[in-house]
């Protein structure tokens, strides 16, 4: 059984690691995909101007690596911590 | 074979599937039928959730959404999938943990108040019924169609159907139904669009032919898209035509929204274990992505192709538009259908398709001997039921989109019914009115109560009470500006307390519906509205649309100032917090009801 020090240091690493991905999140989206899409919209890759691609598609993908990411992150947090289910 | 019988044999092979995969999966307890039992594997339960989540809406509307809209229609693509990255990192997991059926019982238990639970339920159940009437409404116009009988027997078919499987087999028939269903909508889905990507760029992967050059030449394809839309006094096609305000609260709205919903969180209480809870969003978006990448390229497609059949040769020049009696024949079969209109208003009998509204193109259109768009109806719905048509495709692919389409818009409606039958069996009848009630009789009064669930939902879809279309913002709202506050605040607030959530609830409810209300008429009676529905009128240019985010942030606001000053919640719902945060020991508390 894991003690309640180590259960708090377990849900720190655990509220990092959401504020960083959650971080991407934001800026594949809202920075690159809205705000910025002028300023990257300059920039072509192939057929698709930057911005535009990141908000029909780049920010879509970015989003299926990152909660696998997260996934796999917490898998190592729950074994490192001694917290994963039996 | 001609296209009706080929329909009607793709259409009725699909549904013998269906009917016989729930005859396999039947449920025969109540955690079957709430939660499959618990034991979904997280890849086949993503596959479900994706077909729970993409409605007819999905994989009917939105391409032709993105066609008419261009860039604006990011805001959906990023909205309804960003979701699941919130669900994922935020919610999922713990709700997994906490080990119960539906979302009202977790915020009753956490917030150790039954009047927390009834708004929860009472959230819930109008989200579910807005959203529900829109699916029984498609499933009776798309049966209509194939089976060329009126509108009303279309609805019967569809509520007969979704009653067999769904009524039957509970959530373990619905996973399993879903997991076909998937299927047969992606595979329609995606079918078509690989063969219009090639024939556009010769490039087979639509994701990659949306970014490539038109076939034989060296401009690219969005370019080309531009350049002909422009030349008739459209907005360019990759141009932003929204307030950047509006498109950033619009996109986090339906993000919080979609991780709101309670059908969609229900999904992640079906999987064996927490770590599968994290994982299982994550299938679901690889599903959800697969037909929302494709989207786009279907909509830039089929908008290039629709400008191209009509603007057959240069703006402005004596034969450069197509004429009228050489009309193909897909255009003729959606005249019928009224959704697609046209009216020769010069008279020259070729058809004219340009931005009537354009000031800059009005003096052009006028020294070409143009008087008016000629296209005035050409609804967004049609697009991906015609897109085969337009590009010359085999019968085969047209029937499949049918079968694709009725498969998109039953399993969501099957998943919605459930998340409805379940709130009144299980929060209302044993968590409110007979606590002691048998499994036996629980489970009948779930059975019961879904057959009611598809009979009301089928009346109102034969009946829809006119604000059909405005209510999808209403569900959205009250998932994103109530439900979503609440859950996460459980969850990552220790110290918030019954009084402080209740407060956050209404007033992110009561505060979004108010501004919905204010700009849409009181409950959607048309004349009540305080003031015309136009961005000049808007609170800082915030359509009702894309309020729900304001709603959730005062509702986060005012839960947390309402904690701080009333007593913290007792120490045993402080350790239930605690427990939540780590997974061990789920599996007891699954084992507990």
């Amino acid at each position: 059984m894991s003690q309640p020090t180590q259960r708090q240091a377990y849900w720190t690493a655990n509220l990092k690691l959401v504020a960083g991905c959650l971080a991407v999140w934001f800026v594949v989206s809202y920075l690159f995909g809205i705000i910025l899409v002028d300023q990257l919209n300059v920039i072509k890759i192939g057929g698709y101007r930057l911005g535009f691609w990141f908000a029909q598609q780049g920010s879509m993908y970015i989003f299926v690596v990152l909660i696998f990411f997260y996934a796999y992150r917490m898998r190592k947090l729950d074994q490192k911590f001694n917290v994963e289910e039996d | 074979m001609d296209l009706k019988t080929l329909t009607f044999l793709v259409v009725g092979a699909t549904f013998a599937l269906y009917i016989g995969i729930a005859i396999w999966a039947r449920a025969g307890t109540t955690k079957e039928f709430y939660v499959a039992g618990t034991g979904v594997h997280p890849v086949a339960n993503g596959m479900a959730t994706a077909a729970d989540w993409m409605s007819a809406a999905s994989f009917i509307s939105m391409a032709g959404l993105i066609a008419f809209m261009g860039y604006d229609a990011s805001v959906y693509l990023m909205g309804w999938t960003g979701g699941y990255v919130l669900l994922a990192l935020l919610l999922a997991p713990y709700l997994r943990k906490f080990g119960k059926f539906t979302v009202s019982e977790f915020i009753g238990e956490r917030y150790y108040s039954k009047a927390a639970r009834m708004v929860a339920v009472l959230c819930l159940i109008v989200a579910s019924v807005t959203y529900v009437i829109g699916q029984m409404k498609g499933v009776g116009v798309a049966f209509s169609r194939f089976l060329e009988v009126d509108f009303h027997t279309g609805v019967f078919v569809g509520m007969a159907i979704v009653f067999v499987y769904a009524v039957m087999g509970g959530m373990k028939g619905i996973t399993y139904t879903q997991i076909a269903q998937y299927c047969v909508l992606i595979f329609a889905y995606t079918v078509p669009a690989i063969f219009i990507s090639l024939n556009l760029t010769g490039n087979p992967i639509p994701q990659l032919g949306l970014g490539s050059d038109m076939v034989g030449t060296s401009v690219s394809l969005l370019d080309k898209l531009d350049m002909i839309v422009n030349d008739l006094g459209f907005a360019a096609y990759t141009a932003q035509k929204k307030s950047t305000l509006d498109m950033f609260l619009l996109t986090l709205s339906l993000m919080i929204g979609t991780a709101g919903l309670p059908h969609v969180i229900m999904r992640f209480f079906t999987v064996p274990k927490v770590a599968d809870a994290r994982s299982s969003a994550g299938w679901a978006l690889v599903f959800i992505a697969i037909l929302y990448t494709t989207a786009p390229a279907v909509g830039a497609m089929a908008r290039l192709n629709l400008m191209e059949t009509i603007q057959t040769g240069p703006v402005g020049s004596a034969d450069g538009n197509l004429v009228y009696a050489d009309r193909p024949e897909w255009f003729k079969n959606w005249e019928t259908t009224g959704l697609l209109k046209f009216e020769d208003k010069n008279g020259d009998g070729r058809i004219q398709y340009y931005d009537d509204k354009s000031a800059t193109f009005a003096d052009k259109a006028a020294s070409f001997g143009w008087k008016g768009n000629e296209m005035v109806t050409v609804d967004r719905d049609i697009m991906v039921l015609a897109n085969p048509e337009i590009a010359n495709l085999p019968n085969w692919v047209i029937a499949l989109v049918a079968a694709g389409g009725l498969a998109a818009a039953l399993s969501t409606a099957a998943g919605l019914l459930l998340a409805i039958s379940t709130a009144i069996s299980h929060d209302v009848i044993k968590g409110m009115i007979s606590p002691g009630i048998s499994e036996q009789k629980e489970l009948l009064a779930s059975r019961l109560a879904m057959a009611g669930a598809i009979v009301v939902a089928g009346y109102l879809g034969m009946n829809p009470p006119g604000f059909a279309a405005q209510v999808v913002a209403l569900a959205f709202g009250l998932a994103a500006s109530s439900i979503f506050p609440a859950l996460m605040m459980g969850i990552f607030n220790k110290n918030m307390d019954n009084i402080g959530a209740i407060v956050g609830m209404l007033v992110g409810l009561l505060s979004t519906l108010i501004y919905i209300f204010w700009f849409k008429g009181w409950f959607f009676i048309p004349g009540t509205e305080m003031a015309a529905n136009t961005a000049d009128n808007w609170f800082l240019g915030i359509s009702p649309e894309s309020f729900g985010a304001v709603g959730a942030m005062l509702n986060f606001a005012s839960a947390y100032v309402v904690s701080k000053i009333t007593p913290p919640p007792p120490e045993h719902i402080q350790h239930l917090v605690e427990d939540i945060r780590v997974p061990m020991g789920a599996a007891k508390a699954a084992a507990h009801h």
